[in-house]
């Protein structure tokens, strides 16, 4: 784990110094033994570009499949579709309007309506939890610190089951009914449980990866503020979230497409009418395993908002992972 | 509280993004709120600690709906608060400073002892006990995991868990070795990496298609390659013990960017003297990789390895969108959710065989755990 601290983004200014210090050096480097490295690389740059088109077939093939007549998709290859390119949108269209429980489009709004809020509520609570742990002191700091970070690889399986019947059967002790629980087990379109279950499997990660980042923002700031008379609140305010950003929005990607991506939560805590994009499509595949023309354009449909982000946010979800390798 | 989810519920899914979000905002602002005045001096802000200390935990307790029979909770919680308030006045950081300490971390530490902590202690109870939880019953549970088609499971599992991470590291190593410096090392990066970003579900399609097999013409391109190499089709998803295997392969295909993009990380932050010392003592490319680069970024090594290998632990999506357990593929902690969604749910069963899941992590578990404890003492 050593590497998660050293490898965060640095808040501190140094880092651009340090980066073209390094892109000088890199290039000095270049010009003395440029052609001798090139010359060794070709074999790896070779099995480079083969890894790289193994690794990358198998999504254009479903993508190139996504476009083609359903009558072709089932009676020949899709790397013949050059020699009959007749290609469509409909399998969109129609994957959209497709409905199991709920249409396919329905789904992918669901999806939305879960994963925006199941993103901003674990940042909030955690700013709020690694602030203290990282600039308040109080005795225990250390060993409650290292709990909230054990539980990050806590299996949610484990969780999963308990957790639901807290939610539906509330607390009993004996036989003596304390809580109700949330009593939301008729009530259609609720995304209630699966928001509050995603808030929590998130915080432990959440609060590390935010400490992390802003316990290491300079002490001097911290203390000059101080000085001034700033209360902790003010701090928190005016100087930690701003400085703080960098680290809130590689988090918050992950999150994104942590919650975007996710099955088994969804499996347990939603039911019929919010299934996310994820469980209709999980359930798609397992009753109408050979449609391809609905479970390619599916599945195109799930995996475009994750590849937007992707694309658009690189950056931050690099960081992201190179700050918590240890999502669970 | 219900009421208000229940109303909630009733609006269109979209609208209930921004009421949910104003909602936890106004909540969120009153916590500030608090913290901010709190530890201010002077009566009026001392009465105002007061009241929020009784106050807050009484709403609490109500708003959660307690029953009648324990509606005493409610005084209850208001008098602990007040003891709380009675113990923050004599607090080392002067006064208001614990309720402003629990203000800033009772929400996130609540939700975690109550969403995570109680169920692993529930789930450690319920693995002992049977399935409608009134009976004692041993061992009998694990017992019944280990038998029947349970130990295929376990096997399944442990199998996933050793071969996941070392080929994905190896692979993302080799890879992010290959093209370091490379032209066009972006690009050869963003396609390997982007297997990241796609879910479990959407890899298990992708790769579905390219193991499909049909009768007549193959759509799928792994039988079309053993077709153009003089072979004959075959059902690959349900041939075991192959099946296994060709569902690891798609767990390897989304983690490898990860290792890739971690190894590749560290290797640029290896020094190049190092790297032009040894090739100045006439190192070559491998003996400059084995004895400078693989020693420099071991640690990177270990953590893409452990992540890599809860991961793999934790598999659930994979299977549920392919193979469902069928033919010899499922997993414990696959199965661990199907029992528990049989009617009636087999809580006891489900839960022995998360506790084995839990069992199998904890070695990654106290090592991680050892080592921030070494950072943080040593911070």
């Amino acid at each position: 784990m050593s590497a998660t601290t050293d490898d965060l983004p640095q808040p501190i200014a140094h880092r651009s110094e340090r980066a073209r210090e390094r892109a000088i050096r890199k290039a000095e480097n270049a010009s003395l033994s440029d052609t001798k490295r090139r010359l060794s690389s070709t074999g790896a740059t070779i099995a480079a570009v083969v890894i790289a088109v193994i690794w990358t077939v198998p999504t254009f093939g479903l993508f190139i499949t996504s476009f083609r007549q359903p009558a072709d998709i089932n009676t020949s290859g899709w790397w013949t579709f050059l020699s009959n390119p007749d290609l469509t949108l409909s399998n969109y269209t129609n994957t959209l309007q497709f409905t199991d429980t709920i249409t396919v489009a329905q789904s992918f709004v669901n999806s939305l309506v879960i994963v925006i809020p199941a993103t901003i509520f674990p940042i909030a609570l955690a700013l709020l939890a690694a602030y203290a742990f990282a600039w308040v002191n109080f005795r225990g700091k250390n060993i409650l610190f290292i709990a909230v970070f054990s539980l990050q690889v806590v299996p949610i399986q484990v969780a999963l089951v308990p957790l639901l019947s807290l939610f539906s059967n509330g607390v009993t002790i004996g036989n003596w009914a304390v809580f109700p629980g949330l009593n939301l087990n008729g009530v259609e379109g609720s995304f209630a449980r699966i928001w509050i279950a995603h808030t929590i499997f998130a915080l432990p990660l959440a609060i590390f990866l935010l400490h992390n980042f802003i316990a290491a923002l300079p002490n001097d700031i911290m203390e000059a503020a101080r000085i001034d008379g700033a209360s902790h609140g003010q701090t928190f305010f005016r100087i930690v979230l701003p400085l703080a950003r960098p680290a809130i929005a590689s988090f918050a990607i992950l999150q994104f497409l942590w919650v975007w991506n996710d099955l088994l939560v969804a499996t347990i805590f939603t039911s019929g009418s919010n299934f996310p994009i994820t469980k209709l499509l999980t359930d798609l595949a397992g009753t109408y395993g050979q449609t391809w023309y609905l479970l390619s354009a599916g599945t195109f449909l799930a995996i475009i908002v994750p590849l937007i982000v992707f694309f658009a946010l690189q950056r931050y979800f690099v960081r992201g992972l190179l700050a918590g390798a240890t999502k669970g | 509280m219900t009421a208000f989810f229940t109303w909630l519920a009733g609006l269109p899914p979209l609208a209930q993004i921004p009421v949910v979000l104003l909602v936890f905002g106004i909540v969120i602002a009153l916590v500030v709120f608090f913290i901010e005045f709190a530890p201010r001096s002077g009566r009026k802000y001392t009465i105002m600690r007061l009241l929020v200390a009784i106050g807050v935990p009484a709403v609490l307790v109500l708003m959660l709906g307690v029953y009648n029979d324990a509606i005493w909770l409610v005084p209850l919680a208001a008098v602990l608060g007040a003891g709380l308030f009675l113990l923050d006045l004599r607090a080392r950081g002067g006064k208001g400073s614990l309720l402003q300490l629990i203000a800033f971390m009772a929400p996130a530490v609540i939700l975690l002892a109550v969403g995570l902590f109680y169920p692993l202690v529930k789930t450690l109870i319920a693995a002992f006990f049977s399935n409608d939880g009134s009976t004692f019953v041993g061992l009998n549970n694990f017992v019944q995991v280990l038998s029947n088609q349970g130990l295929q499971a376990v096997g399944n599992q442990v199998l996933w868990v050793i071969v996941t991470p070392i080929l994905a590291t190896v692979i993302g190593l080799a890879y992010a070795v290959f093209i370091d410096r490379s032209h066009g090392e972006r690009v050869l990066k963003v396609l390997v990496f982007m297997p990241v970003a796609i879910s479990f579900v959407g890899a298990s399609i992708i790769f579905k298609f390219f193991y499909d097999y049909q009768q007549g013409n193959q759509i799928g391109l792994l039988n079309q390659i053993v077709i153009w190499f003089g072979g004959t089709p075959v059902n690959w998803l349900q041939s075991f013990p192959l099946n296994n295997a060709l569902l690891i392969v798609i767990l390897i295909w989304t983690q490898t960017g990860f290792a890739m993009v971690l190894l590749s990380a560290a290797i640029k932050g290896i020094p190049d003297d190092q790297i032009e010392a040894a090739e100045l003592d006439g190192a070559n490319a491998f003996q400059r990789f084995r004895n400078v680069t693989v020693p420099g970024i071991r640690p990177t090594i270990i953590v893409t390895w452990i992540t890599i290998a809860i991961v793999s632990l934790k598999v659930y999506d994979i299977i549920a969108a392919t193979t469902q357990g069928q033919n010899g593929t499922s997993v414990i902690s696959y199965q661990m959710v199907r029992l528990f969604q049989n009617l009636p749910p087999q809580t006891g069963t489900s839960s022995a065989e998360a506790l084995l899941l839990f069992i199998l992590i904890l070695p990654f578990l106290i090592y991680n755990t050892n080592n921030i404890r070494k950072q943080r003492l040593g911070l």
